[in-house]
């Protein structure tokens, strides 16, 4: 073979360009006449808008509600029962719900001159209380967000299984109460969308950074009133996403009512105050878990608490309800127990929508179960790796079903966690502990396991409710005349690349040179639909399709190849870019002519669909894929300042057979990496006013390249049973485990000092109060 | 985060420059603008007319006295940090330019232009008090000096009147064996500090001198810091009941705070004791 198939570490193709700086993002995207947008956007959390005053001799670049006839406000609904709709309109009318929320649209040569527009704009407001903290919001009395609902619920989700009084009156009950800050996900480039009326195909074409271009294209034009055939989106390079480019954006709405009104190009792109506070943050919990244990440290139940603050509205197409019932679902994590209850809610607040973010619920139930097992180890005084040892899935009872019906589909769970321990160096570090830091630091060990549902299938999706359900992902694959290959895709890499990835699974089926074969995604007027790129997906969806497509294309050159050979297409095959039979072979360019320019050669009955095919794919179970990671880290906490230094870090994937390695190294890093940041950094609080404080990267903290390890990764690999080649989905899993390691790392190395940490980020000052708060307490004893 | 529209002019001498910020009581001086491009960009700051005065030549010049080290306003962090045209005549400063920021500030931003933005938790301030240093500021037609720990008398507000332009910083070069460390806590490299302090240890001119930063105000400056200290300067010796108060008088008012301040200075006085002699022979 060449080494460039399934399981070789191959170069990306697309770094190319992007480590030239070639890239084509939406804002290198260069249409005439194009003129700039900026948004007026809620100064407050809470207001009734009694009116928008355009100043005088603005008419034509200053646009508010009144102007929007009959576009239709953002409705994301799910099936799910008792989820309370919340509609939010393009551009504000009536109430104001968060700061940041768009009142109107001011149009200009220049996004300078447009600003200059939208600071004339006022807005008449009475001001109403905000509800910044989702405990609050459940408060009777609470101020509403929503009036005509009641309370601030979206939705509240029940989960009772198999509890009993047996199990409630285990020896050891341990609770925890723990939170997790309101984050922002921050791809290098925000978003942005350039809307312009194509006269000559006669689309409403909106070049925009997304993650899903096919959702965007319905979104608008029902928001627009237009069918979806009318609306062409383009989603060329994308600079990252995360869950941060998955919903449809008012902006994009706007902009295309705009293109279509005007009749000239508009452009916005979004500004590092808009990305931090208007559009979209995410991962904020409250979880109270109990977990009930025998003297042993096995785990009988858990019993769970927990809310999600969604923000004012539900974003489309994940809806407000999509965080608060994964949490439900997800907290029994990789352990085997068969009691469990929890009540999970997704709470609206004054604060702008959440989103899912890589791990989705994963990083805040990974962060709360594992503060529970950490819990029992304390309580029975054994290593916290082994109390998640004794209570981890087997690899004899795989594969397995768990207390919530989640279909665990293979692999060694406790083998992961032993080589996570034995990497990370655990017996070195005790001895390290009793020895002391010559500098007064504080030395802690910490671990965590997670499995991660990936690629969920249509049957997971239609029992969430989704107003989008995914079914059978598909691909186009065509020979041209001189043999290459053309893959269109509907998923769309935001930085994964798919264009190497999917390039190595159809060389793989087809043998045509890696080099010939070109992958081309990102619009919607020549991919198959496809609700695109979440979820760990892509690989196992998007590739599955890709090989079925080759598959069959593979078959229809067999049909041909053979013919010209004088076989019997039964005595053929296909590989390294020729069909082959006992005797002789020829080339799949000779093939592709015979069929494109001398088709008196091919045989009767050929297929009239020729070399261009169109598959789909879905897992033989689509239940989902089941990786699973163990992640252990040693940290150095300063007692002086507060201050926590990852000295290593260990990760144990197992993502079943990976496609490209190197891709998936990667994949695992960045994702610790943003792990770390909601571990050790990042938070935006909110004053009682509701105001956003971190509005700018002085105030919203990211790791950089200096805050982190070398990040050692370590790999296992049990293929899925479910998917082509025994892919599973792998793109989360980094950002799941460090805050869960992290907590239980610090907890670790603060214990001599009486102090456990629940709850993100471990920044100094809370590090030092609870420092503090410990001495005082070893104080009065 | 685009700014309101302005003019941009850039004077060849101190006194024009010093006319046109007297003639437009709007316009604002700029030199790296490291501080002032993202204020212009998010709208706090909007002048209609930009004074650049990177191209006085006065402004960029450093030169050497019998007992100064003079850098000009407009020399750059990396200049400092690199030591470049005599700057390592006080080899402190290059250890302190290499934590400002990242070195794409550093390039652009200027050490006198830190000092005027008056930002409580930048190093400069911090620093150059710790080290006695003045600065001289200028009218155009005449001069004064007053110590850098005056200069700025509260967060972003300085001692220069209007028209006034820093020029010049003057920094006195410790004797040979003075010990010196400067000790900052930040969240992340090149961040803003928590906490700041220096030490400067100079026993052949009879100083110790303590400065601490990232407080409310202006840094802290301990003139004569052998009361802090019961003994020789370390962290043991540091007398943390005598320094409450005068952490207090500064608005420190939190436990963890003070404990980040009382950190910072501790380390700075450890790191004093055990750093080699400073100054390069």
């Amino acid at each position: 073979m060449s080494g460039k198939g399934v399981g070789a570490s191959v170069p990306r193709t697309e770094d190319d360009r992007f480590l030239r700086g070639r890239g084509q993002y939406v804002a290198d995207w260069r249409v005439p006449g194009t003129r700039e947008v900026a948004f007026v956007r809620s100064p407050v959390a809470h207001a009734r808008l009694r009116g928008v005053r355009v100043p005088e001799g603005c008419a034509g670049r200053v646009f508010t509600a009144a102007d929007l006839v009959g576009v239709k406000p953002v409705r994301a609904i799910t099936s799910i029962k008792g989820f309370k709709l919340s509609s939010e309109p393009i551009l504000a009318t009536g109430k104001l719900r968060f700061v940041g929320e768009i009142v109107a649209v001011c149009v200009a040569e220049t996004r300078a001159e447009a600003e200059d527009l939208a600071e004339q704009v006022e807005l008449d407001l009475e001001e109403l209380p905000a509800v910044s903290d989702m405990l609050e919001a459940r408060r009777p009395g609470a101020p509403l967000v929503h009036e005509e609902w009641g309370d601030n619920v979206f939705i509240e989700t029940v989960e009772d299984r198999g509890m009993t009084d047996e199990v409630l009156a285990a020896p050891l009950k341990i609770t925890r109460e723990i939170r997790t800050a309101r984050q922002c996900m921050f791809p290098m480039e925000g978003r942005g969308a350039l809307a312009f009326f194509d006269a000559r195909l006669r689309y409403l074409t909106l070049v925009s950074a997304t993650q899903m271009p096919h959702i965007v294209q319905l979104g608008v034009a029902d928001c627009l009133g237009l069918p979806d055939s009318a609306v062409r989106v383009i989603s060329p390079d994308v600079g990252g996403g995360f869950g941060y480019k998955g919903l449809l954006c008012r902006e994009e709405v706007v902009l295309g009512w705009l293109a279509q009104t005007l009749g000239h190009p508009v452009r916005w792109l979004e500004d590092c105050r808009e990305h931090l506070t208007a559009n979209a943050n995410c991962r904020e919990h409250h979880y109270v878990v109990t977990g009930y244990a025998t003297r042993e440290g096995r785990l009988l139940g858990v019993d769970c608490v927990a809310h999600v603050d969604a923000g004012a509205y539900s974003v489309y197409p994940t809806s407000a309800a999509l965080e608060a019932s994964m949490v439900a679902s997800l907290i029994p994590g990789p352990y085997d127990f068969r009691a469990y209850r929890c009540r999970s809610a997704a709470v609206a607040t004054t604060k702008c929508p959440i989103l899912p973010y890589r791990g989705v619920g994963r990083t805040g139930v990974c962060l709360a179960i594992e503060a529970v097992m950490d819990g029992i180890a304390r309580e029975i005084g054994v290593e916290p790796h082994e109390v998640r040892r004794r209570n981890l899935v087997r690899p004899e009872q795989m594969p397995y079903d768990n207390v919530m019906g989640r279909h665990f589909d293979g692999g060694d769970y406790p083998e992961s966690l032993r080589r996570a321990v034995e990497g990370i160096g655990l017996d070195a570090i005790r001895a390290r502990q009793a020895r002391g830091e010559p500098d007064g630091r504080l030395i802690g060990v910490g671990v965590a396991i997670f499995c991660e549902q990936g690629a969920h299938g249509t049957t997971v999706l239609a029992s969430w409710g989704r107003p989008v359900v995914p079914g059978w992902e598909q691909a186009i694959a065509r020979l041209t005349v001189d043999g290459d290959l053309e893959i269109r895709v509907g998923t769309h890499s935001h930085g994964q690349g798919h264009e190497t990835t999917f390039a190595q699974v159809a060389h793989e089926v087809l043998g045509v040179p890696f080099e010939r074969i070109r992958v081309m995604q990102g619009d919607t007027l020549y991919t198959p639909f496809s609700t695109a790129t979440w979820g760990s997906r892509s690989m196992v969806m998007g590739g599955g399709a890709v090989a079925e497509a080759c598959r069959i294309l593979g078959e229809r050159a067999k049909t041909i190849g053979a013919w010209l050979m004088q076989a019997d297409a039964a005595d053929v095959s296909v590989s390294e870019g020729c069909v082959t039979s006992a005797s002789a072979s020829v080339t799949l360019a000779e093939v592709a002519r015979a069929w494109y320019l001398q088709p008196q050669h091919l045989p009767p009955g050929v297929d009239t669909g020729g070399l261009e095919v169109t598959a789909g794919y879905r897992a033989k179970r689509d239940s989902g894929t089941f990786s699973y990671a163990t992640h252990a880290v040693c940290v150095a906490v300063d007692p002086g300042t507060g201050l926590v230094e990852i000295l290593d870090y260990v990760v144990v994937e197992d993502g079943g057979v990976l496609i490209n390695p190197m891709i998936v190294d990667g994949q695992i890093r960045g994702g610790t990496v943003q792990g770390i940041g909601t571990g050790l950094f990042e938070a935006v609080p909110f004053d009682a006013q509701g105001q956003p404080l971190a509005s700018t990267l002085i105030d919203y903290l990211l790791p950089g390249a200096a805050d982190v390890p070398e990040i050692r990764v370590l790999h296992m690999e049990t293929p899925s049973p479910n998917t082509t080649f025994g892919a599973k989905g792998i793109g989360e899993g980094g950002a799941i485990g460090p805050p869960a390691a992290l907590v239980s790392a610090v907890n670790d190395a603060l214990r001599p000092l009486g102090v456990e940490l629940q709850g993100v980020p471990l920044g100094p000052e809370r590090i030092l109060e609870a420092i503090a708060a410990a001495a005082r307490k070893g104080g009065d004893a | 985060m685009k700014p309101v529209a302005f003019e941009t002019v850039r004077p060849a001498s101190l006194a024009e420059a010093s006319r046109l910020l007297v003639r437009h009581p709007d316009a604002k001086l700029v030199a790296g603008g490291q501080s002032l491009g993202p204020m212009l960009n998010l709208r706090l700051a909007r002048p209609r007319l930009l004074v650049d005065i990177t191209g006085i030549p006065d402004l960029t010049t450093v030169s050497r006295t019998v007992d100064h080290l003079v850098i000009g306003a407009c020399v750059t962090t990396a200049a400092v940090e690199d030591g470049r045209g005599g700057l390592d005549a006080v080899p402190m400063l290059a250890g302190v330019a290499a934590h400002v920021a990242y070195r794409a500030v550093r390039n652009r931003g200027t050490v006198g232009g830190s000092l005027c933005h008056a930002d409580p938790a930048a190093d400069w301030p911090t620093a150059l008090a710790a080290l006695g240093a003045d600065v001289i500021m200028s009218d155009g037609v005449s001069g004064r000096t007053v110590p850098v720990a005056h200069l700025i008398t509260s967060a972003f507000e300085t001692a220069l009147a209007p028209g006034e332009i820093l020029v010049r910083i003057r920094v006195p070069l410790p004797s040979r064996d003075a010990r010196w460390s400067y000790v900052k806590i930040t969240r992340k490299a090149g961040e803003f500090a928590l906490a700041n302090a220096a030490v400067l240890d100079d026993p052949e001119r009879a100083i110790l001198r303590v400065a601490i930063g990232a407080l409310r105000g202006p840094p802290l400056v301990i003139e004569d810091a052998r009361t802090l200290f019961s003994g020789p300067v370390s962290a043991a010796s540091l007398d943390r009941a005598a320094l409450a108060p005068l952490l207090d008088a500064a608005g420190v008012d939190s436990e963890t705070q003070r404990t980040l301040h009382l950190t910072a200075l501790s380390r700075a006085a450890d790191q004093a004791a055990s750093s080699s002699r400073a100054l390069a022979s």
